[in-house]
């Protein structure tokens, strides 16, 4: 009765036992495959000194170059960065950093000169760095609603609860709402060249600052091509804005949430302190780089505050290289792994030297 | 009126008080029917119905009862609790990722447990429903056996079990007697004669049967198999006729009969009642070695995972206290939460840290050891080399749960009967005067030459010899019990059975004897019947040879001998005696002592059964003197035993020694090679049976239990009836230590290869009396101390005349002692049923006596031989395989959450997760782990054939050594250096710097994913360097893994999906992969992770090497010579 174990084979077997006389017994015997006999062919590598040993040469001679190349590649790019935030009494920004209020209709303007010693060739990215702001504060990251972002009617009028306390303002909804909306970056950097005295404003391109997708999928405005104005009609501006979100842009293209200075906020960074793309400084010709050495100026209008959680703003010129900005820890990482294996690999070396034939001969003579 | 009223208190009372189990005995009525009036009025009791259950839910309970089962498993219930946890609070991750593991794991867990509890069922039902015959109003009605009610008549054929506990009324025979075989029930397969009431046995018909009336009286029921008392009153013209009832009256479920052609029989305890079910022990779930210390594990990481969660609670606050960081300005809390008073905000986070982390301990941990153990004992079902062609049946896993504990077992208790001996005994060889005949072939009784370096037999004997030669043949065939079954209740297919062999003429209730007539027979003497008190002989010239039976002195194990006197047909009494060795040579006054001597000696050694015989040629008158003796022995009212002793002393001396022979209870296929490998192995192997100590000593020899060198110490109760139990103990306590001394000096003089290895016989009564606990003298707790003292140096022990439940006691014993061994019991019997359950793995033998072990075991094997691959290849692997699974999934998972855990240093203790929500979901289900099912399921680190060959390498995984805690922690520490690895590499390649070659900026997703897909390929890498048997299917599993992770990763980032209500992971993925650094830092770290844990496994390996390691690297340089050899 319980000869019936798990497969019903065996059963059939009993079945067919009237059958020719080796039959019976063969049926019951399933088929003897390789895999149910545990004997399948099998490639049975051991991890000893000795096949270990070159892997560890070869990792170390091709890390080191690719270290020192990525170092070297770091070590070209240039970059600038200027603190704004003015907590000195020195700084010119003392005073919109003192005299801070939401309220204030009057924006507050500072202007920092600066001197770049070094001319910057191609592309050059302007960015603005924030410290201490925990963009990645969980009660932060998920105060958004992805659904009123990529344009749905319904959400825009009943944005989503994980917005609060920023989804509702006097009864109207808030669009776009929630924490990250609501605190978006609202300082003006603008750039201007002094070529002997003059003052020549930098040129800066606000498109192409944002993820490509993140543009053209994730972010879309409510209503297909209708009159934003309209459409944003019922809600209300984020509580920390100036201007409401269908005013962000004179360009369509770029205005709502399709605003790329709004897409680029929305995108949390991951550590505290942290730099956005702002603007890119595109190069004009081959003749002149695109930022002469020389002296500059940085005009901000000063509307983020920082100073009450000790935070920091920055703004940051830097060319980009193919393996991105400046970064001289992923070079000297790899030279460190690099070496560390070749250094392995002599150390095992000696190892299997000593060893190896001893724990052979024990083998054999066992 | 008076008695009225008695009779009405008598029935309120039995019925108010509501328990029927306050009745120490119980009251019969035979065939249901009324007890004459006038009688005393009884009561009719209600019992329970013969349905047998060993089944654990039925169709209703399952779910609220399985449900429960599995909840009450900690780590089950930590899981629901977590879940719970997160459906009422804010938690950082939804619960769908914690509820949707936890409800597959349920599923499959209840699923495997329904299947396992189905085909339980099923085998129930088999033995319920099989047809019982009943009588029933003067006819015979076929019944289902669970419908079988106390005080029911039923019949019972030959060869059929019984169905339940029966007294026996009537049977074929005139006598009322009945045979019988227990030896389902305690192994004995000899057959007993049981007996039908006087009144009874004349009622032979159903007829007749059905017109008894009468009723049974008797005890509850009780688990002792040989004690019963009882009463049966018969009416007979309403008179009751009380007879006394004894176990010789009672028929036990799961005997068979034998030998009788039918019987009626009464019922008396049905279904779970029977002797046979209370003897069995209530199943409890086994649980394996490595699942303890899978939960100590569990223990340590929960402990982990709360002080985590508390730090970080703790840290949260300290750092919240400046307002501005707690409530900045971009990042205000709702007014519900403000208004949260401070302990309940402090205690749900906690909570919530402790979600996030949760995942350190995995739910998937369960699912993957339940997969591994369920499919992975396929491999042993599957194993080719574990079926018996003969037999047709092949290795059956009735519980997977314990497929590694196969590789931990310390101690293997054995059953002899059937499990270490075929159970069919066979004879060897005589010897008469040193002259050797061995009865080779069965043709014709041809006498070949003995062993080379004895005495040849001499061709041509003289008159002297050959006429003593004939006189042992012939006082074989005449001194013995057997009795010989008519030729026509033979049938072909009982031949069949047993191989047309001519053992099943025979019967007897020694199985010695049945072989030694049998191989007279063979030698030409031919013992035919027994016939009104001849014997009838048929000689080697076809005569037949008729002596009159005149008085048996039958055997008993005092004596140890039996005698016969009989009178030949020329009027000649003889006395022929038969008995062990030493009860029969200091009898002898003539014959060739020496040199029998010798021979039997040889024959023990060989692990031989020997008899020695001798004769006594009695004159008329000794004869009439010898009778009168006798007589008023057996006569006598008191001390009947001990003058009929005295007697048999008297008649059994001044013997002449005939010769000797020699029976082999012939072993299993290489149950000797089976038992070398075990203690090879480092595993203690014990006997246990309920045989006599003779032939359970001589089974251990010829078993290679124990060896010529092993000094065999005794406990037994010839032993102490000479001295105390207490100075028995110490003397051989004593002994041992001596030994243990000398073996620790030995061991300094680097010489402990030969000391002498020790094995202790000890039998069922004094090992009660050892573990008796005994009230007045302190002294008898010590009893058991040293009994496992002494019992822990020897490498073999032998426990003869156990009762079942004895068996069960001392594995019991050896199990609770402090080493906590790993215990194995093996049995083919009912008998071995309580020991298979109480051992850590039972394993039952699929042999002749029934199926009760079978379907009582965890793994049932056709033969003993097969416990030698089931344990050492089997065991093995899925020891090494389960305990990396348990190793490298707490691994992964520390690997997996640590590096959340120190995000919460970068994110204000806010609780943030790392991992998007599918990432932390499917981690442990989908993109880690079919590589590691797989790998414990596929992976060989040593070659099948050198395991089975050099059975010491189990040793290396003996007390669970691959799970020690220094190698846990070495696993932790691994885990942790790869989480910091993965963390830091990333956050210092993240930290305030553009990543892509647009100057573009990356978010946090896009940081945990970068520390996510390093991490799945690092686990998945570290797994591959376990790996040591690459078959395609892990090629496949492994490679194939982290394509699914990959393809799944761009899928669930490259489209908007419309049910969710965020899209944090929108283009993230392709995102990072566009981006140069970002491949070379996933290059980086993944090698700068793996790297430790090579250089340390090839340094420890070229210094260090384990033996396995050795092994693997010598089977690794074979196969290169191989090649060499191929390509030459």
């Amino acid at each position: 009765m319980m000869a019936s174990s798990y497969n019903a084979k065996d059963e059939d077997g009993h079945i067919s036992v009237s059958g020719p006389g080796g039959g019976a017994l063969r049926s019951k015997k399933p088929e003897n495959t390789a895999f149910k006999q545990q004997r399948l062919p099998a490639w049975q590598p051991i991890l000893t000194a000795g096949t270990v040993l070159p892997a560890f040469f070869i990792i170390g001679l091709i890390f080191i170059p690719i270290g020192i190349g990525l170092y070297v590649t770091s070590n070209n790019i240039k970059e600038f960065e200027i603190d704004y935030t003015g907590v000195d009494m020195s700084s010119p920004c003392f005073n919109c950093s003192q005299n801070f209020s939401w309220n204030s209709t009057r924006p507050c303007t500072c202007t920092i000169p600066f001197y770049l010693e070094q001319s910057y060739e191609n592309n050059v990215f302007m960015y603005y760095g924030l410290s201490n702001f925990y963009q990645n504060h969980r009660r932060y990251v998920k105060s958004r609603d992805d659904s009123q972002l990529n344009g749905d009617v319904n959400s825009l009028q009943y944005p989503s609860k994980e917005c609060e306390p920023y989804a509702y303002h006097d009864n109207k909804p808030i669009a776009p709402c929630g924490a990250i909306a609501n605190s978006m970056f609202n300082d003006t950097l603008e750039l201007f060249y002094h070529p002997n005295g003059t003052k020549v404003p930098v040129p800066l391109t606000a498109t192409g600052i944002a993820w490509w997708a993140d543009k053209h999928v994730k972010f879309r405005n409510p209503g297909e091509n209708q009159n934003l104005t309209a459409v944003f009609q019922g809600t209300s501006k984020p509580v920390n804005w100036r201007r409401p979100v269908y005013e962000l842009d004179y360009d369509p293209l770029n205005n709502g949430f399709i605003n790329e200075d709004f897409i680029v906020w929305m995108r949390t960074a991951a550590l505290p302190t942290f730099r956005k793309l702002y603007r890119i400084i595109n190069k004009k010709d081959n003749m002149v780089p695109t930022l002469q050495r020389g002296n500059y100026t940085l005009e901000v209008v000063y509307n983020f505050p920082v100073r009450s959680f000790e935070g920091r703003k920055r703004m940051i010129l830097s060319t980009i290289s193919w393996m991105g900005g400046k970064n001289p820890f992923l070079g000297i990482a790899y030279i460190t792994v690099g070496s560390v294996c070749f250094f392995l690999g002599v150390v095992l070396l000696l190892i299997h030297h000593k060893y190896g034939n001893r724990n052979n001969s024990a083998d054999i003579s066992n | 009126m008076g008695m009225d009223l008695s009779t009405l208190r008598t029935l309120i009372s039995r019925y108010c008080v509501g328990e029927e189990n306050w009745v120490d005995s119980r009251t019969i009525y035979i065939g249901h029917k009324e007890p004459p009036p006038g009688t005393e009025a009884f009561i009719q009791q209600r019992f329970p119905d013969n349905r047998i259950v060993s089944s654990k839910y039925t169709f209703w309970n399952f779910i609220p009862k399985n449900m429960f089962e599995q909840f009450r498993r900690v780590a089950n219930f930590y899981f629901l609790i977590i879940f719970l946890v997160q459906l009422i609070i804010d938690t950082p991750t939804s619960p769908i990722t914690s509820g949707l593991p936890l409800i597959f794991v349920i599923t499959v867990t209840a699923i495997k447990q329904g299947y396992e509890d189905w085909l339980r069922h099923k085998a129930d039902n088999a033995v319920n429903q099989c047809p019982v015959q009943v009588v029933e109003h003067g006819k015979v009605i076929c019944k289902q056996s669970h419908k079988l009610r106390v005080g029911d008549v039923v019949l019972v054929k030959e060869d059929e079990s019984f169905p339940c506990d029966l007294i026996l009324l009537s049977s074929s025979r005139d006598d009322g007697t009945c045979y019988v075989t227990t030896a389902s029930l305690d192994g004995e397969s000899s057959h007993k004669t049981y007996y039908a009431v006087q009144d009874t046995k004349a009622y032979t018909t159903e007829k007749e049967v059905d017109s008894i009336h009468g009723t049974i009286e008797c005890e509850q029921p009780q688990p002792d198999l040989y004690k019963f008392v009882g009463r049966i009153n018969i009416y007979m013209d309403n008179e009751p006729v009380a007879r006394p009832l004894g176990s010789e009256n009672l028929l036990l479920r799961g005997a068979t009969l034998k030998n009788t052609e039918y019987i009626y029989a009464a019922v008396i305890y049905t279904g779970m009642e029977t002797k046979m079910a209370l003897n069995y022990q209530s199943k409890s779930q086994k649980r394996s070695a490595v699942e303890k210390s899978m939960n100590a594990y569990l223990v340590v990481y929960l402990c982990i995972l709360i002080s985590k969660a508390l730090i970080n609670t703790l840290l949260k606050y300290v750092w919240q206290a400046d307002p501005n960081r707690d409530e900045p300005w971009y990042n205000q809390r709702t007014e519900a939460e403000r208004q949260r008073h401070i302990v309940i905000r402090a205690f749900t986070d906690f909570l919530a840290f402790m979600v996030l982390f949760n995942y350190i301990i995995p739910v998937s941990m369960y699912v993957t050891v339940e997969m591994q153990k369920f499919l992975g004992s396929y491999f042993i079902m599957w194993d080719d080399e574990m079926m018996d062609e003969e037999l047709g049946e092949r290795a059956m896993v009735n519980t997977s749960d314990l497929n590694e504990e196969l590789g931990q077992v310390e101690y293997v208790f054995t059953d002899k009967t059937g499990t270490l001996t075929e159970n069919n005994m066979e004879f060897i060889e005589c010897c008469v005067d040193g002259h050797v005949y061995v009865p080779n072939v069965i043709c014709n009784g041809q006498v070949m030459p003995g062993a080379a370096g004895m005495d040849m037999i001499d061709t041509s004997p003289g008159p002297e010899a050959k006429e003593r030669e004939e006189l042992f043949f012939r006082a074989l065939c005449l001194c013995h019990t057997v009795q010989v079954k008519e030729e026509e209740t033979v049938d072909g297919i009982k031949h069949g059975i047993h191989q047309g062999k001519s053992s099943s003429l025979y019967i007897s209730s020694s199985p010695d004897e049945v072989a030694l007539v049998e191989g007279m027979k063979r030698l030409g003497f031919t013992y035919l019947r027994l016939k009104d008190s001849h014997m009838e002989i048929l000689n080697r010239e076809d005569e037949i040879e008729k002596f009159e039976l005149l008085e048996v002195l039958t055997f008993d194990s005092v004596r140890r001998r039996m005698s016969v006197i009989v009178r030949s047909g020329s009027g000649e009494f003889y006395l022929f005696c038969k008995g062990a060795d030493s009860s029969i040579f200091p009898r002898c006054v003539a014959g060739k002592v020496d040199q029998v001597r010798s021979r039997v000696e040889h024959n023990a050694v060989e692990g031989l059964r020997t008899l020695c015989v001798a004769y006594k040629p009695l004159i008329p008158e000794q004869y009439q003197e010898l009778c009168h003796l006798l007589n008023g022995a057996k006569l006598a009212l008191q001390d009947r035993d001990k003058r009929l002793a005295e007697a048999y002393d008297l008649i059994e001396k001044d013997l002449i020694l005939l010769g000797a022979t020699a029976v082999e209870d012939r072993l299993q296929e290489k149950a000797a090679d089976t038992i070398e490998s075990l203690h090879k192995a480092g595993m203690k192997v014990w006997v246990l049976t309920g045989d006599k100590m003779e032939t359970a000593s001589a089974t251990c020899y010829a078993s290679k239990l124990f060896h010529r060198n092993t000094q065999i110490l005794e406990l037994t109760t010839k032993r102490t009836e000479e001295q105390s139990l207490h100075d028995v103990l110490f003397d051989l306590s004593r002994t041992i230590l001596r030994q243990h001394g000398g073996m620790t000096r030995d061991s300094f003089s680097g010489l402990s290869g030969d000391c002498t290895d020790y094995g202790l016989i000890i039998d069922g009564a004094t090992l009660s009396a050892v573990l008796r606990p005994s009230q007045e003298d302190s002294n008898s707790g010590n009893y058991k101390e040293i009994f496992l003292e002494i019992c822990r140096n020897c490498s073999a022990v032998l426990c003869c005349r156990m009762a079942p439940l004895q068996k069960a006691q001392i594995v019991k014993l050896i199990k609770a002692s402090k080493e906590n061994p790993i215990t194995l019991a093996i049995g083919d019997g009912a008998n071995d049923v309580s020991m298979i359950l109480e051992a850590h793995v039972g394993i039952g033998i699929m042999g002749k006596e029934g199926r009760q072990a079978t379907r009582n075991s965890d793994y049932a094997i056709p033969k003993f031989k097969h416990l030698k691959k089931l344990l050492l290849v089997h065991g093995h692997y899925y020891y090494i395989r389960i305990s990396e699974l348990v190793q490298y999934f707490f691994y992964k998972n520390v690997c997996f959450i640590f590096p959340q855990f120190l995000y919460q240093f970068f994110c204000g203790f806010s609780q943030q997760p790392l991992y998007d929500t599918a990432y932390l979901t499917l981690y442990n289900i989908s993109f880690t782990s079919l590589p590691i099912l797989l790998y414990s399921l596929m992976e060989q680190h040593i070659n099948m054939e050198i395991l089975k060959k050099d059975p010491s390498l189990y040793r290396d995984i003996a007390k669970n050594s691959l799970l020690r805690w220094p190698i846990f922690i070495y696993w932790t520490i691994l885990g942790v250096y790869d989480a910091i690895v993965l963390f830091f590499g990333a956050y210092f390649l993240f930290d305030n710097t553009t990543f892509t070659s647009n100057g573009q900026m990356f978010g946090n997703w896009t940081f945990g994913t970068l520390v996510f897909t390093v991490l799945v390929f690092t686990v998945t890498f570290k797994l591959a360097l376990d790996t040591h048997y690459w078959t395609w299917i892990n090629h496949f599993v492994i490679w194939g893994s982290l394509i699914f992770f990959v393809v799944f990763s761009l899928l669930w980032g490259g489209i908007i999906w419309p049910f969710l209500n965020y899209q944090r992971m929108y283009y993230v993925f392709m995102q990072m992969l566009s981006s140069g650094p970002a491949w070379l830092s996933i290059i980086l770290l993944i090698t700068a992770s793996l790297l430790p844990d090579v250089v340390k496994k090839v340094i420890w390996r070229a210094l260090w090497p384990t033996t396995t390691e050795r092994i693997q690297h010598f089977a690794f340089l074979m196969t290169f010579l191989h090649l060499d050899m191929a390509a030459l």
